[in-house]
């Protein structure tokens, strides 16, 4: 009995070295592989950075006060080659070097708490509006406010009011925006005789023709949650007017307000001519863009940037789009539109800013020069330049037309979800989807509910 | 005296009668201990940070100091102001109840079929499990081809492609749960099958063979004496079905982020949690919710467990 107990005691103190043993050899690689993304770059970083730390010994470096080198993440992961050449012309100009880190746009969005909060790069694309003041009130941006007194007069009062935070001082440096507009196509309108609508009446006699036709008057697609945001924007300051439309935004107004009840009865006028709801909110925007470029469609109410959907260039020639109708309403010769600026911001966190400050100031100069912008359009002509002094000369007729309605219209929004708090932002695109499914619901009840949701998120 | 015996006699005992040695015990205390602070701050510390974090607000931006208590609060507004909240709940328990009542008995129904050695069985287990293979996003990628209205497959067969009497399966909020459950339900036969046959291979065929000699009919055969045989097998399937259905994300959040008609509560706790939104009380009570409901499944699943040797 004992010496049984003994040899089994023997056999389980060897098994259990042996365990122990086998752990031990198994934790060490585990550990140096958790060593390693600390010690080294990470892999996405490094290829996208080589590039321009290849290209950065300039031939003929102007002599320049400010060394250094930038880090700046870009979720712009379709313009690689357009933002190349807007860094490349600046390394050559100065000597600094600029490692761009591409960011998948939607992950780089779905963390920019953490990021900004850890070791953010430098630099970094991002938007105007709510969003850029949110993240100035946390402490999380680098004020520039030194750098717009430079760049200041090269910028009209628009684009500094978007550029401005809550405590008066300037944390964006605007690089181009985009207006949403009513898209068509010429060959389609030309062939059916077709013209362009300037009032809610024109509009719905032009979409019952088109019906008549065979053709889905409005390309309408809203899978993605966000394109009926333009939508309710667009009617809201048509009917309402901007003020009531940013007041709304900030939480000055309420939802509850009779005013808005006459905002989606407006739009209930266009609904008809969406086509089947269901299948419009089972398309992607791209889909709802592909109607139109088929010709399955007559028209679309979308940012300019639905045009980069049209990757023929003979479609892309054969687009062309005018402003949303008016509608009557005493706000009408306001035309508020939205149009959202996209720019740079200054992270406040990033570990290399202290050592770099004056290159990166320097950068963010050069990328508010209408030469920066105008290197960049020339490889995507589908938005229009911010600064005063962009090479206009070289627009092809879209960005013409784009710069015209943007200058034409008395007020500018951003986008609701840039025009807002983020978590309203996000149950408004169920709401409206909700409200597009329904739109014969008691109004009273939606909207009450809107407003609850909003006073329960505490702002 | 008894005392004094006690005195003298323990030490010699206690060396005569601990199995471990010094060693013995650093060495088990190194293998429990490691496990358990693991263990410890990967599921304990999480899940009571995520129960504490749901009686407060928090923007997730700035140190602790900026997190403040409200009570039940979150749990009060989850319930009243949160549209998406009950049809979330609803979607989880349609889900679960599909995969319990349509897509496991379809899995093992598959397992008995092709455990009969029909000709071919291998071609169809391949096929049959190939989808599990894939992740459920690109089941949803795959799919929502599928599924597209104009150029889908579906469509295109039913000839519902056109904007006359166009089926948007994934943009009808009454549909897609539906037309979603459909492709969850493809990938987990596959997996249940799989499962099921191993345990069929296992089942003893004298015990078929007893039941056949008495007279029992096929179908007897398998409720009578194969299912019963079957029921580790059987509570295995039942817990992954069950975790599988209430972890559900990927699949509606690559379709549509998870809206119109396609809430899930994982989905809310995501959209409430991560990006700019981020409100982490409230995205922790959603959080709690799930966690309340899946307790049920796991205190089952242990209490099965740690009953099988009596």
């Amino acid at each position: 009995m004992a010496a049984s107990s003994k040899a089994s005691t023997v056999s389980r103190r060897t098994v259990l070295k042996g365990i122990a043993g086998a752990a031990g050899v198994m934790s060490v690689p585990t550990i140096i592989a958790a060593c390693a993304p600390a010690a080294t770059p990470s892999p996405s970083a490094a290829p996208s950075a080589a590039p321009s730390a290849a290209g950065s010994p300039s031939p003929s470096a102007a002599p320049s006060a400010v060394t250094g080198s930038v880090r700046f993440a870009s979720t712009w992961t379709g313009d690689t080659k357009a933002l190349r050449s807007v860094t490349d012309a600046f390394t050559a100009d100065t000597g600094i070097t600029v490692k761009v880190n591409e960011v998948d746009g939607p992950t780089f969005s779905s963390q920019i708490n953490s990021y900004l909060q850890g070791t953010p790069d430098d630099v970094f694309t991002w938007f105007g509006g709510y969003r850029m003041r949110f993240y100035a009130a946390q402490g999380l941006l680098t004020d520039i406010s030194d750098v717009w007194a430079t760049i200041g007069s090269n910028f009209s009062d628009a684009f500094k009011t978007s550029s401005t935070g809550d405590d008066g001082k300037q944390y964006l440096i605007p690089f181009y925006n985009y207006p949403w507009v009513v898209f068509y196509r010429k060959t389609v309108f030309a062939d059916k005789g077709y013209t362009i609508p300037k009032t809610l009446a024109e509009f719905k006699a032009l979409g019952d023709k088109m019906k008549a036709d065979g053709l889905v008057p409005l390309a309408f697609a809203d899978k993605d949650g966000w394109p009926a945001m333009g939508w309710f924007d667009i009617i809201n300051m048509r009917v309402n007017g901007y003020k009531f439309h940013v007041d709304l935004m900030a939480g000055k107004e309420k939802w509850t307000d009779p005013r808005l009840e006459a905002v989606f009865a407006a739009w209930k006028d266009f609904l008809p001519y969406c086509g089947d709801m269901a299948g419009a909110l089972g398309r992607t925007w791209q889909d709802g863009a592909n109607l139109l470029i088929n010709k399955k469609a007559g028209m679309l109410f979308f940012g300019t940037f639905a045009g980069t959907q049209a990757t023929n260039p003979a479609d892309h020639d054969d687009l062309d789009f005018f402003p949303f109708p008016t509608l009557g309403t005493a706000f009408d010769s306001e035309l508020g539109i939205d149009a959202p600026i996209n720019g740079f911001l200054v992270s406040a966190k990033s570990p290399s800013l202290a050592e770099n400050l004056d290159a990166v100031k320097a950068f963010v100069e050069y990328l508010a020069s209408g030469e920066a912008q105008s290197t960049f359009l020339a490889e995507n002509p589908n938005f229009v330049a911010a600064a005063k002094d962009a090479d206009t000369s070289k627009y092809v007729a879209l960005q013409k037309k784009s710069a015209e309605i943007i200058a034409a219209s008395g007020a500018i929004a951003q986008f609701l979800d840039r025009d807002t708090d983020p978590a309203f932002a996000t149950q408004m695109q169920s709401f409206l989807q909700t409200w597009l499914t329904k739109p014969d619901q008691d109004m009273t009840a939606f909207l009450k509910g809107i407003q609850d949701f909003w006073d329960s998120l505490g702002i | 005296m008894a005392a004094r015996t006690n005195a003298a006699g323990a030490p010699r005992r206690r060396r005569r009668f601990s199995l471990l040695t010094r060693e013995d015990k650093i060495v088990l205390g190194f293998l429990i201990g490691v496990p358990a602070v693991i263990h410890i701050a990967l599921v304990w510390v999480p899940t009571i940070s995520s129960i504490l974090l749901s009686f407060t607000s928090w923007s997730g931006i700035g140190g602790l100091e900026t997190i403040r208590f409200v009570g039940v609060d979150n749990y009060e507004r989850l319930a009243t102001v949160y549209p998406p909240f009950w049809p979330a709940l609803q979607h989880n328990l349609i889900w679960l109840g599909v995969f319990l009542f349509v897509a496991t008995p379809i899995g093992m129904f598959m397992a008995v079929l092709l455990d009969k050695n029909i000709r071919g069985s291998r071609v169809y287990q391949s096929a049959l499990y190939l989808p599990f293979v894939l992740s459920l996003a690109v089941i949803g990628f795959i799919w929502q081809l599928q599924y597209a209205p104009e150029e889908g497959f579906i469509n295109n067969v039913l000839g519902t492609n056109t904007e006359r009497n166009l089926i948007s399966w994934l943009g009808d909020r009454d549909l897609n749960l539906w037309a979603v459950l459909v492709a969850a339900s493809w990938r987990h036969v596959g997996y249940i099958m799989v499962i099921y046959l191993a345990g069929l291979k296992g089942v003893d065929p004298s015990l078929r063979e007893a039941a056949m000699i008495d007279g029992a009919s096929e179908r007897q055969i398998f409720f009578r004496v194969v299912f019963p045989v079957l029921r580790p097998v059987n509570i295995v399937v039942l817990v992954i079905t069950i975790i599988d259905s209430l972890r559900a994300f990927d699949i509606v959040y690559v379709i549509n982020r998870g809206r119109n008609g396609l809430e899930l509560l994982s989905v809310l706790v995501t959209q409430n949690i991560l990006g700019e939104a981020s409100r982490i009380g409230f995205g922790s009570a959603i959080a709690v919710v799930l966690l309340v409901i899946s307790l049920g499944p796991i205190l089952f699943y242990l209490t099965r467990t740690y009953e099988e040797p009596s």
